[in-house]
């Protein structure tokens, strides 16, 4: 049996007394993309930043392609091919929308610390910022402060930073949070066509695109999943609709 | 798909390599090093561009840290200093065991003693940014300051430590003697850095500093440790401000206790600022104007310090780009060919603007005089006129000019903002 991208045992969080996360048992295989659902305060945001490391974990393991990620910071956990975009907006604001994705590509091609390089001079960072640019369709905005771009425009650029680095496993959370339904569905489109061959993990509210994008779904309620499976079985689920999905179909008719 | 994605690599991607309008700034900033002690040859002249030399590259070396790297330190002055008093030492100690070190590589070492005391302190300073970063190297400011009175025999406690720079060996008969000797050694050492720092942003460390700076929670999540980004930064802008130090401490041949103070420290900062921290060349310029203003207006004037904290008030309030990001303002006018639309405003708004500014100043000069000349002494020069401080009419007419400038100023700076609009959009263009 292959070893799963992403495991997570008994995984716990407290904050003081109050505990975030209740213990999770998740399993995502290699090239799946997975979307883990659930209500306003399940969760979601926290379990994204003890999987990065942004939040060290109560107790449980996080695994990942098999090796255990406790204490580790996020740059090393990023280096072990794990990347990840976040809720709100994170980019570098007074950087060039090129320098932006060209920065994320640095470590992955293996220039580290150096001072002995002129990133300028290398034809391998600026084709492959191009290449990225192109992927999400900024390359016209190339020389802008990537500060002055349109919202989408931004989601989509953090997209492509996040994919830049070339890990295999991308962790999104909530990228189309606040968007039009066109710019929802152009948003969708870059995710696919960027996640191929690729492990996913997303935080998503919009069930449209959950069950449009994920192979598998799971839905974390009061820090717990109480349901892992793929879309239309979720869907069936009485647990969740009683939980969550109900109440939000509810809300969408 | 990578097809056309490389194509337009070729297309849109800033152009990579070394062509000649690159290298234009450079050789013409070079070329103007060369030539300045020809055009003003003067001691006082070439004493006052020395000076501005090694404040660009203290300035420039602390904008590695303000600019690119989003560090606001309090206390740089400590890196130049002990890289200078350092250097001073060596002097000495050629002066008396007669080492063969030639005088010109002396920079090198205050650059070392700079980077090494830069990795000792920024190896817990750099931990965290902001507020914590400026607090600890404040602490580590006053600390090493005070160690100058403290360790007298490192610093030589109130009267510092001396040395004479023409008793090493003449380096290819040149024995530093002159002080136009002395220009063209920091000229040298100026472009030298000058250049190290401009490579060095941009390269992976560099480019990761402004990342870092903008958002070092981002950079974390794409393999980069935000802390050693900043270190690396840290170190590099150490060795800088060293190289500084030994420049001074060439130039003046003594170090005192004063160029560790936070005042120094203090005056980098504003001198950076008033520059401009967001562009290469800003703290250049910061450099320049800082060094004429407190050579110039402190012969003519007890309060020039006013004046430049004024200055840099208005600055921070108004050009937070400081004076490179006021000209880089005029660079769109400048590629529509629209610049010579704003000479006339400019003229209307800011000749009165300056006659307000004059008007301003010599009251407060009068000010100055009547609390603190010597009873009796109610004589004084201004402008080259000399009169009476008691007399109402000279305040009156400072007033005037303070009053009537800002009035004319005021009435004009709508036609400038007009002309600035037109300047700076297409013909028969919407926007």
């Amino acid at each position: 049996m292959t070893v799963p991208a992403l495991q997570l045992d008994g995984l716990r969080k407290s904050f003081g007394k109050t505990e975030i996360i209740r213990g999770i048992d998740l399993s995502i295989s290699a090239g799946e993309r997975h979307a883990v659902i659930g209500p306003n305060g399940a969760g979601k945001s926290t379990l994204f930043n003890l999987i990065t490391g942004r939040f060290p974990q109560t107790s449980g393991t996080i695994r990942l392609h098999g090796h255990d990620l406790k204490g580790l910071a996020p740059f090393e956990i990023n280096r072990m091919g794990l990347s990840r975009s976040f809720q709100i907006t994170n980019i570098f604001p007074k950087m060039s929308v090129f320098e932006n994705v060209r920065c994320s590509l640095l470590w992955s091609q293996g220039y580290k610390y150096s001072f002995w390089n002129m990133v300028s001079r290398s034809r391998e960072l600026t084709e492959g910022a191009m290449e990225i640019l192109d992927q999400i369709n900024l390359t016209s905005r190339a020389e802008l402060p990537a500060g002055v771009l349109s919202y989408a425009e931004q989601r989509a650029l953090e997209i492509g930073i996040t994919i830049a680095g070339g890990a295999d496993v991308i962790m999104l959370d909530e990228p189309t949070a606040g968007m039009s339904h066109s710019e929802t569905d152009y948003i969708v489109e870059l995710i696919r066509k960027v996640t191929e061959d690729k492990t996913l993990v997303m935080v998503e509210h919009d069930m449209g695109v959950v069950f449009g994008l994920a192979d598998r779904i799971s839905v974390l309620v009061y820090g717990e999943i109480i349901a892992t499976g793929r879309p239309e079985d979720v869907r069936g689920d009485p647990k969740v609709q009683e939980a969550y999905l109900g109440a939000a179909l509810e809300a969408e008719h | 798909m990578t097809q056309t994605a490389q194509e337009r690599a070729h297309v849109s991607a800033p152009a990579s390599g070394i062509t000649l309008s690159r290298l234009m700034p450079w050789i013409i900033a070079i070329l103007f090093l060369l030539i300045m002690p020809i055009l003003f040859g003067s001691n006082s002249a070439i004493t006052i561009m020395n000076q501005m030399m090694i404040t660009i590259v203290f300035a420039l070396a602390y904008n590695m840290l303000l600019g690119q790297g989003g560090m606001l330190s309090f206390g740089h002055a400590v890196y130049m200093g002990v890289g200078g008093f350092m250097c001073m030492h060596i002097i000495r100690m050629v002066e008396k065991y007669g080492i063969p070190l030639p005088l010109p590589v002396l920079p090198l070492f205050g650059g070392l003693f700079g980077l090494g005391l830069a990795m000792i302190i920024g190896s817990f300073s750099t931990r965290k940014a902001g507020t914590v970063f400026a607090m600890i190297s404040l602490g580590i400011g006053e600390l090493i300051a005070a160690c100058s009175v403290i360790i007298v025999v490192f610093f030589g406690g109130e009267e510092g430590i001396s040395g004479d720079r023409t008793y090493g060996l003449p380096f290819f008969g040149i024995e530093f003697l002159q002080q136009k000797e002395v220009y063209y050694l920091l000229a040298f050492w100026t472009v030298l850095s000058t250049i190290l720092m401009y490579l060095f942003s941009r390269t992976p460390v560099g480019r990761m500093a402004n990342a870092v700076r903008d958002n070092p929670e981002r950079a974390e999540f794409l393999g980069y440790s935000a802390r050693w980004v900043r270190y690396f930064s840290f170190c590099a802008s150490g060795f800088f401000a060293g190289i500084a130090g030994g420049m001074f401490a060439i130039n003046y041949e003594i170090l005192t206790g004063e160029q560790l103070s936070l005042i120094q420290s203090g005056a980098i900062l504003l001198i950076t600022f008033l520059g401009g921290v967001g562009l290469f060349f800003g703290p250049i310029i910061g450099a320049i104007v800082f060094t004429l203003l407190q050579t110039v207006l402190s012969l003519q004037t007890e309060i020039w310090q006013l004046y430049v904290g004024a200055l840099f008030v208005a600055a921070v309030m108004f050009f937070p780009g400081g004076l490179a990001g006021v000209l880089m303002m005029h660079v769109p006018a400048i590629r529509l060919g629209k610049l010579h639309l704003l000479i006339v405003p400019y003229i209307r708004t800011l000749v009165p603007a300056v006659l307000c500014i004059i008007g301003v100043a010599v009251i407060l000069e009068i000010l100055f005089h009547v609390r603190h000349s010597a009873p009796g002494d109610n004589e004084m020069t201004l402008f080259w006129i000399t009169f009476d401080s008691h007399n109402p009419v000279a305040w009156a007419i400072g007033a005037v000019l303070a009053l009537g400038g800002f009035w004319l100023a005021r009435m004009s700076a709508p036609d400038l903002r007009d002309a600035w609009h037109r300047a700076n959009t297409l013909d028969g263009g919407a926007a």
